[in-house]
């Protein structure tokens, strides 16, 4: 088997989280590329804010067809089609068994904060608040630090919140967390990385189990 | 009894649109946006215009002819990610943007076009983007209310309209297109084909033609409507 690199190795991980069954929505970014991991015979029904249960492959260019990121994707066996109040109805009324969303930040709360950096970015929250608001469970994908190093996970977030409390499972390039009700607790940790280094890395409370963590 | 023919020529129906109206735009992306009705708006001039659509499209193309033409006050939107110039007018505060979470912006248009005045959700409840809405209790639960969103004018792309102004969309270029011609007092639509009445089966209608005012039927397709190149 050809060796994974630490961002493979998270995505192949997440992917496996995603079961026979379940409506899924993947956020825009590295959320998407999880896809890549994820048994083309597993019976999943994605779906895209813009309207579609039952998301294909990126194929042929279709200009009436793009997911909520804009890449053109192609219809399957059972895809259907729809506005955005059915589709955000999908979302609200809790039909959404698991999302994929990136982060800025994420507390050990479960707060998330994915939308706005005050002064410097602001593109709008899209569908993301709703996502994470309604979603059964919701996973965010992100790299463990900032590129200068900062944690992203914090005690509390300090940016805008996307979110309250919403925030069941966190997948990084270094571990695996859930949030819970004791706290953030330490679940898988990314091969050949210590939970030192994970501590060291983590800028919220973490609960470390007495046995030893599972690798991904 | 025949069904009225709401055929209409492309600058007459712009031309219904003043200063200071507000207009939806249907369309997420390039598919179901309106670009020769845009076009033609921009031709047409109408100023100090509120413009409300999902997404500011992206640089050079739809919503951003109106932005670099000086047309819009006012930007009601889910995102403007990916239209650079969109971001730099609002930073240099030259254009109002007022985000709303996209199923929110979505159910607000839905409820206006229904008919009601608002609804009442969790959605934003504990953050900031609940803040100066109104908190309504229902069940013990906290909520706010949102109002319904009208707009004086509906312009739309359809794959399909007959002449009395059934359509049919395509694929992913319905999203919120339906919602805004019945939450619009006026729409006017552009149609890939305008075929005659009967041709599109009653079971095949996505949004019925007593919500539609004007039909045009576009030549051919520019450029703009085709796969963007990345």
């Amino acid at each position: 088997m050809v060796s994974l690199n630490a961002k493979e190795r998270m995505l192949r991980r997440a992917a496996a989280d995603i079961e026979a069954g379940m409506t899924v929505n993947l956020g825009i970014g590295l959320p998407t590329q999880v896809l890549r991991y994820v048994p083309a015979d597993l019976p999943v029904c994605l779906h895209s804010e813009n309207g579609i249960a039952g998301v294909g492959p990126v194929g042929k260019p279709d200009r009436n067809l793009i997911d909520a990121g804009g890449a053109y994707v192609s219809p399957i066996a059972g895809t259907s089609y729809f506005d955005s109040a059915v589709s955000f109805a999908i979302v609200r009324s809790g039909r959404l068994d698991l999302t994929m969303l990136g982060a800025f930040e994420v507390a050990g709360n479960g707060d998330l904060a994915n939308w706005m950096i005050p002064g410097k970015f602001t593109p709008g929250a899209g569908g993301a608040i709703e996502l994470a608001q309604k979603t059964r469970k919701v996973a965010v994908l992100t790299t463990h630090t900032d590129k200068k190093g900062n944690p992203k996970i914090l005690e509390a977030c300090t940016l805008p919140l996307t979110a309250r409390a919403c925030v069941h499972r966190i997948f990084t390039d270094m571990a695996v967390c859930d949030v819970t009700p004791e706290g953030l607790v330490l679940r898988e940790a990314a091969e050949g990385v210590s939970v030192a280094e994970i501590r060291e890395a983590t800028g919220a409370r973490l609960i470390v189990p007495d046995a030893p963590l599972p690798v991904f | 009894m025949p069904m009225l023919d709401k055929s209409c020529g492309m600058a007459e129906a712009i031309a219904r649109i003043p200063d200071g109206a507000s207009v939806m735009l249907g369309g997420f992306g390039v598919p179901g946006t309106p670009f020769c009705l845009i076009q033609e708006l921009v031709r047409h001039g109408a100023r100090d215009l509120t413009i409300i659509k999902n997404d500011s499209n992206e640089a050079g193309m739809g919503v951003d002819w109106l932005l670099q033409s000086g047309q819009v006050a006012k930007l009601i939107t889910s995102h403007i990610g990916l239209n650079a110039n969109a971001v730099r007018m609002m930073n240099a505060g030259a254009l109002e943007v007022e985000f709303v979470a996209q199923g929110i912006l979505a159910e607000r248009i839905r409820s206006a076009g229904a008919g009601v005045m608002g609804f009442v959700t969790d959605i934003g409840v504990g953050t900031e983007l609940a803040e100066g809405k109104q908190v309504v209790t229902v069940d013990g639960q906290t909520g706010v209310f949102e109002p319904s969103l009208r707009a004086d004018f509906a312009l739309l792309h359809a794959a399909r309209a007959d002449s009395f102004g059934n359509l049919g969309f395509a694929a992913a270029a319905r999203n919120f297109s339906p919602l805004m011609g019945m939450a619009a007092r006026h729409t006017i639509v552009e149609a890939e084909e305008v075929v005659p009445l009967g041709a599109i089966h009653p079971e095949d209608v996505h949004l019925p033609g007593p919500f539609v005012d004007d039909v045009i039927a576009l030549p051919e397709l520019p450029e703009v409507y085709g796969v963007v190149e990345r």
